[in-house]
């Protein structure tokens, strides 16, 4: 156990994995930095320093330091999975997904339900996703709703170091194509996150805090907001469950609608934009299962329904923080 | 080649006011003030000049990330091009967009670009408007080596050839790819074959110097005006910062970076050259080296001092209609 960033938690969950097993391998954009150059290689690990280090212990032979060809190397991905290996490979933003979502949703999602279940495809796409950085509309999305919209991906979401850790061992175990959703201004958090190997299953929740008047649902880096609310309004006489999806597909629905069975009320707070999205999704989920349970209104916390803007005080404005977070969960509350 | 001394002023004011553009955000950046990932065009001066002085209101360009230079060339303005860095109220862009999408339709600059490779289809496209509308105008794709093997280029290549469409291909090659080098990540090392290959000529160019990346889009732009369809130019040059603000540059050999400054300044080369003989005094380039200088220090003072955009523009711009 030690104190490790979320960058480090990814880096050690890839590293023992590609120490255990010989088939794994990684693709991506600059992931080791330097190909060709007269700089090192491992000039970079990766935009965020996420596989720094992996290229000098597994060679050329397992880290694919590639082109700018996302259609080519996610296919590749695909491809290899299908034939035996188990690649990782970096969409360096989701925002990048309009340039190779072919080769994510028609090929690698379908192929084990297409060729009546011949296939497996134990493929990870790791990718940055997120807003707060001032990267402006084409840098910052979310874009795990339409990921989850696919039958046939998983989607995954870790919303800390040692969350990042277990799932992103599973997800390389796994043997189904995961989607990895990794915040990219979680990158420097830090926390305790054990040594050795371990894995964290999908579609199982995490209870984040227990509380008997309303649940929480967040995903992502609204886990740590709808914490730092609740434990606020906990002050106040208002106690809140935050419950933490861990993966978006599977979809602990069970935990969420026993939690919302117990208390009552359900804010859903979600980072991606508000249309068809998990908000939406987790919201009538509940509807349909628990409504005689309600004693208010769902409320979604999401942002508005527009690209995120540049400006720092725009950009501020759009994110849901932990204000619009607390104001929803005393919406459901009926206080001011 | 076909260049007066109008033209010559031209070509040295924009590649100056590019230069002290990038030097001056450089320097602000490093004071915190600017938010955002910034690319800076300094070192490339000579390609955005050399080929946009020889376009006209009808004309457009695509750049990509790497934009202000292709800004400036196309005629945005500078100073609204400062308040978008800045994200102020006043911006070319409204704020909205920053660094990473300064555009100017008006002025037929579809946009700086946030996605590697995904100028060339926009390129394709507003040839076809030219074409349709038929305006005469060309589109110049400028894209870098990275992009050169983005599917969306070379998907675009074919397109514009099948079609004979009114596009310059601009390769900026200036060695890297964030931190891969373009020696080693474009095939076969030969990007005009590469290029020939699609039945598109080309040729390859010293990006250091104005005169031979004019000469080369003289010969281009003429031949695709006639209805040759698209042409292409393999530029090659090098940048003098890090791939964004804040890259230390750790794989380019650490004097590297001096001795391009030193010895490959597109600049110093047009200053030699045309002031060698009759073409150009260095009073003429001096004034323009103050006037810019000016210029750039009103942009960045005006840009400070600006309002951040109203919050209620946040939900503004999404659609036309609601
Ligand atoms: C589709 C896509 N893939 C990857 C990136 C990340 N990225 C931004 S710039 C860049 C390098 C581009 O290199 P090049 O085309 O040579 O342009 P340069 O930066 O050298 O001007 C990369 C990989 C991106 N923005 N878009
Ligand atoms: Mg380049």
């Amino acid at each position: 156990m030690s104190q490790k960033s979320f960058r480090e938690a990814l880096n050690e969950a890839m590293r023992d994995e590609m120490r255990r097993d010989p088939t794994v391998i990684l693709l991506g954009e600059d992931i080791a930095g330097g190909m060709g150059s007269g700089g090192e290689q491992d000039a970079w690990g990766g935009v965020l320093g996420a596989t720094k280090g992996l290229m000098p212990e597994f060679g050329r032979e397992r880290v694919y330091d590639t082109p700018i060809s996302e259609s080519a190397f996610i296919g590749a991905a695909a491809g290899a999975a299908a034939t035996g290996l188990r690649p990782v490979a970096q969409l360096m933003f989701v925002d990048f997904f309009g340039v190779c979502g072919d080769q994510i949703i028609n090929q690698m999602a379908k192929f084990r339900y297409m060729f009546g279940g011949k296939a497996t495809t134990p493929v990870v796409i790791r990718t940055l996703f997120g807003a707060g950085t001032r990267a402006a509309s084409q840098h910052s999305q979310c874009l795990y709703p339409i990921m989850t919209h696919i039958p046939g991906l998983k989607v995954v979401i870790p919303s800390s170091p040692y969350e990042a850790k277990g799932l992103m061992t599973q997800a390389i175990r796994d043997d189904d194509p995961v989607i990895f959703f990794e915040h990219k201004a979680m990158f420097d958090d830090k926390e305790e996150v054990p040594d050795e190997p371990y894995t964290i299953p999908f579609g199982v929740a995490r209870t984040v805090r227990e509380g008997k008047d309303v649940t929480v649902v967040a995903i992502g880096r609204m886990v740590g907001f709808a914490k730092t609310a609740a434990d606020a309004l906990a002050k106040d006489g208002i106690d809140c469950t935050v419950l933490d999806p861990r993966t978006t597909s599977p979809l602990d629905s069970d935990a969420i609608v026993a939690s919302v069975r117990k208390t009552g009320r359900l804010v859903v707070v979600d980072e991606a934009s508000p249309r068809c999205g998990m908000a939406s999704d987790i919201s009538a989920i509940v509807a349909e299962q628990a409504f005689d349970a309600l004693k208010a209104p769902i409320k979604r916390v999401m942002p508005p329904h527009s690209p995120v803007p540049f400006a720092p005080n725009l950009e501020d404005a759009y994110i849901p923080g932990v204000d619009a977070i607390s104001a929803g969960i005393r919406a459901v509350m009926g206080v001011k | 080649m076909k260049i007066d001394k109008e033209q010559l002023l031209a070509g040295y004011r924009i590649m100056r006011t590019i230069r002290d553009f990038e030097e001056r955000v450089h320097k602000e950046f490093m004071t915190g003030q600017i938010p955002g990932f910034v690319h800076l065009y300094a070192g490339e001066e000579a390609s955005a000049a050399a080929v946009c002085l020889q376009l006209g209101d009808a004309d457009t360009v695509a750049s990509t990330h790497r934009g202000h230079g292709h800004a400036i060339a196309k005629g945005c303005d500078v100073k609204a091009m400062m308040l978008e860095i800045y994200g102020r109220e006043g911006g070319l862009c409204a704020g909205k967009g920053g660094s990473m999408h300064i555009a100017d339709l008006d002025v037929g600059m579809l946009g700086a670009n946030g996605i590697v490779g995904g100028g060339p289809p926009l390129v394709c496209g507003a040839a076809i408007t030219a074409k349709t509308l038929k305006t005469g105008g060309l589109s110049v794709a400028f894209f870098g080596d990275g992009a050169f093997n983005q599917g969306t280029t070379l998907e675009s290549m074919n397109f514009a050839r099948v079609y004979d469409l009114p596009v310059l291909f601009v390769l900026e090659d200036n060695g890297y790819a964030e931190s891969t080098s373009s020696s080693w990540s474009i095939g076969g090392h030969n990007p005009v074959r590469r290029a020939e290959g699609f039945g598109i000529p080309g040729e390859r160019v010293d990006g250091h110097d104005f005169f031979a990346v004019y000469r080369a889009a003289e010969d281009a732009i003429a031949a695709i005006r006639k209805g040759e369809g698209p042409r292409f130019i393999h530029i090659q040059f090098t940048r003098y910062y890090g791939h964004f603000e804040g890259d230390a540059s750790t794989y380019k050999p650490a004097n590297q970076v001096k001795d391009e400054r030193r010895y490959l300044d597109a600049l110093k080369f047009f200053r030699a050259r045309t002031t060698a003989g009759t073409m150009l005094k260095n009073e003429d380039l001096d004034a323009i080296d103050a006037e810019v200088e000016a210029l750039i220090d009103t942009a960045v003072r005006e840009a400070k001092a600006a309002p951040a955009p109203d919050v209620s523009t946040l939900t503004t711009d999404v659609y036309l209609s609601y």
